[in-house]
């Protein structure tokens, strides 16, 4: 009997380790927000990132006064830092989508108890995504003539441009990520509500929980809602990065204009994301004690999850250098030769291999698949890998136009940078008044995995491993 | 423990969410409404000018021809004001002492032009040409109104883009025969579909597609 049990404890690791019961789960996230003194640690980490997040509001104020000229981008690499940083965002915040909608679909479990900060991680890294095209516009506050709308001048937006489609992608998907996040967090708003002893933390919890009592009307309501938003959100996974990639290959530039960077694209923006929300979860498990809710097992999935979509990524760098050659062209054949080894960005292209190719093989092996340090180390190396991918893209790309004479090097300005290591410094400062505010991770979904909660069924199952199979159903394929 | 809220805070959750979405409609309404007000266009607003000239005194009542001021409209890009000798051609010999008048003899008298407020004022970004406009068969009042019922002239239309565009798409429907241009009197329905759409042939206007390319007004 103890046999078996350890067979299956190898088979399918339990969800939530240690000891829980439906309340002692309850007292460990809430406490976070309510009842614990905020630590010490946190007072550093925000500090250092709200401080960072000021350089960013004085180089967006600067940025407005002068105009986009204080950036390093111009003709021939008229695109340069403001793409880059918006795709890498946008790309960091697809793995939130992909682990609460598809995995939810697909009915993998172990997306519960990182559903939360990554569903919050998304939304913080469109938040920082959106600033850059926002700004690029030159005159932010006309940026609403991207939609459409009647306006005076009697135009229409151009809907043949992907830029146009960008603006409703990413605008969707801000919206119903943000929808997505809310619903799901409502039954752990009352909780709060309800336990919280400060006045007005109730009163706000309260407000935000929009009376939710938990009756079962309720709870089917919410089921229903949350299983729509989850099938609104899986086809935005594939579509908005799609489409982000849309706005590089339709144009006919040699090193953009390829067939394969749609689902390329959408790899990278997982692999991207996965490596995000590792280095997110990793000190966050350590510093609040969540071991026991982020297990060893999450931290190895999402490994496994970074080395498939990253070897997607290698096939999609193999086959653009191979359609460079293939298609026989000497415009894309110098693009890549120039890419590769005979431009002066050479140094980029490997780095990028060497990030995004290389680092990720130790993945292969257990020993680094376990170990928090290995995979937080992987994760910085693959986020630094993602971001020179779009650098080798763009810049590459550009810098050799057709013409010679209008061949030019690009090199950011101080406040490229500013603008760009700001946005990170925003977008920790939001996750830190998350981490702060809200519930890490969903309380009543972790709840559901416990023992307490599986449904007892009438009649008495005939053997020890059909009630085995019945408790953990399909959700143990992990 | 004591409910936060009353039982009543769900009708007024229920309730804010259709004001919210009644609000939001109003407020887009208001929006475009506003934009296209004479508080933003200028729209019907008389502008006061330094002498109280009349339009419908010179044009109406006189009949004169808006080619005796605005020398320039048939060669040029901008109509032309007439510099203070056109005004005297008459004024030297008739109303040569009315008060009304002594803006116009000093600006004579010292050589220094009358500074006129300007009523149609177009951005700087838009090129705009009065004597292709001409050529093709755009009668004045067609943009600027009946400038022979205006005391003090103030603008017809709104200059907006979508009001420039409009003619742009569609020509046919504004053009009038090259003898009609300065007819104040003229109306769009004196002439059939079939004559505007023969006017245009022979115009040679450009396809509607060429007249609203950017590069046409925003060069």
């Amino acid at each position: 009997m103890q046999e078996t049990k350890n067979i299956e404890r190898r088979l399918f690791p339990p969800m939530v380790e240690g000891e829980h019961t439906l309340a002692s789960v309850s007292d460990k996230i809430g406490d976070v927000t309510l009842n614990k003194k905020t630590p010490f640690h946190w007072f550093i980490g925000f500090g250092i990132a709200f401080l960072i997040a000021q350089m960013l509001l004085f180089t967006i104020v600067y940025l407005v006064v002068t105009g986009i000229g204080i950036w390093g981008n111009n003709v021939p690499v008229g695109w340069a830092f403001d793409i880059i940083n918006f795709v890498w965002w946008i790309g960091i915040g697809h793995a939130g989508t992909l682990i609460s909608a598809i995995l939810l679909l697909l009915n993998q479990k172990w997306r519960t108890s990182i559903n939360r900060f990554a569903e919050a991680m998304t939304l913080f890294a469109v938040a920082c995504a959106g600033l850059f095209p926002l700004l690029h516009t030159g005159r932010p506050w006309l940026a609403y003539w991207l939609f459409p709308y009647p306006n005076t001048m009697g135009m229409w937006p151009q809907f043949r441009s992907p830029l146009m489609w960008d603006v409703f992608a990413v605008s969707t998907y801000a919206t119903v990520s943000l929808l997505f996040w809310y619903v799901g967090l409502i039954p752990d708003l009352a909780t709060l509500r309800d336990r919280a002893k400060n006045k007005y933390f109730r009163l706000v919890y309260g407000l935000l929980s929009m009376g939710w009592r938990g009756s079962a009307r309720h709870w089917h309501r919410y089921e229903i809602a949350y299983l729509l938003l989850a099938g609104l959100s899986t086809p935005l996974v594939l579509s908005v990065h799609s489409i982000v990639s849309l706005d590089f290959s339709v144009a006919q530039l040699p090193g953009w204009h390829a067939t394969i960077f749609p689902p390329y694209f959408v790899a990278g923006a997982i692999f991207a994301g996965f490596a995000m929300v590792l280095i997110l979860c990793i000190p966050l498990r350590n510093w609040y004690k969540m071991q026991d809710f982020i297990t060893h097992r999450h931290l190895v999935l999402m490994g496994k999850v970074m080395l498939a979509t990253g070897l997607i990524v290698c096939y999609g760098y193999a086959m653009e250098a191979f359609f460079g050659w293939y298609s026989a062209n000497q415009y894309e054949v110098f693009m890549i030769k120039n890419r590769i080894w005979n431009g002066p960005y050479w140094w980029s292209y490997w780095l990028l291999i060497l990030c995004n190719g290389l680092s990720i093989q130790l993945l292969w092996f257990k020993r680094f698949r376990e170990s928090e340090f290995w995979l937080f180390l992987i994760s910085i190396v693959v986020s630094v890998g993602m971001w020179l991918e779009r650098f080798v893209i763009i810049v590459t790309s550009l810098h050799r136009d057709f013409l010679p004479s209008s061949w030019a090097m690009y090199s950011p300005t101080v406040f490229d940078w500013s603008m760009f290591i700001g946005t990170i410094g925003f977008f920790f400062t939001l996750i830190y008044l998350f981490v702060r505010f809200l519930p890490i991770i969903s309380i009543f979904e972790v709840r559901t995995l416990l023992p307490e909660a599986q449904v007892e069924h009438a009649h008495e199952p005939f053997s020890h491993t059909e009630k085995v199979n019945e408790i953990q159903g399909t959700e143990d394929r992990a | 423990m004591a409910q936060v809220f009353h039982r009543s805070a769900n009708n007024i959750a229920r309730i804010s969410i259709l004001v919210s979405i009644f609000l939001a409609g109003l407020a887009f309404y208001v929006y475009t409404q506003v934009a296209r007000s004479s508080y933003l266009t200028g729209r019907h607003i008389e502008k006061q000018q330094p002498v109280q000239f009349s339009h419908k005194h010179h044009v109406g009542d006189d009949g004169i021809d808006c080619r005796y001021c605005h020398t320039a409209v048939e060669t040029s890009y901008s109509a032309g004001i007439p510099p203070t000798q056109t005004c005297m051609n008459c004024h030297s010999q008739i109303w040569n002492d009315s008060p009304y008048l002594e803006p116009v003899r000093a600006s004579f008298r010292e050589n220094k032009p009358i500074e006129w407020e300007r009523v149609h004022d177009l951005p700087e970004y838009a090129y705009f040409n009065h004597s292709i406009h001409v050529a093709k068969g755009v009668g004045c009042s067609t943009c600027h109104g009946q400038i022979d019922n205006m005391p003090a002239v103030y603008q017809e239309n709104t200059l907006q883009m979508e009001w420039c565009l409009s003619c742009h798409r569609e020509p046919e429907k504004y053009i009038r025969p090259k003898s009609e241009i300065y007819n104040m009197e003229w109306n769009d329905a004196d002439l059939t579909m079939d004559e505007r759409n023969q006017l245009k042939a022979d115009y040679k206007i450009r396809s509607s597609q060429m007249l609203t390319s950017c590069s046409t007004c925003h060069r």
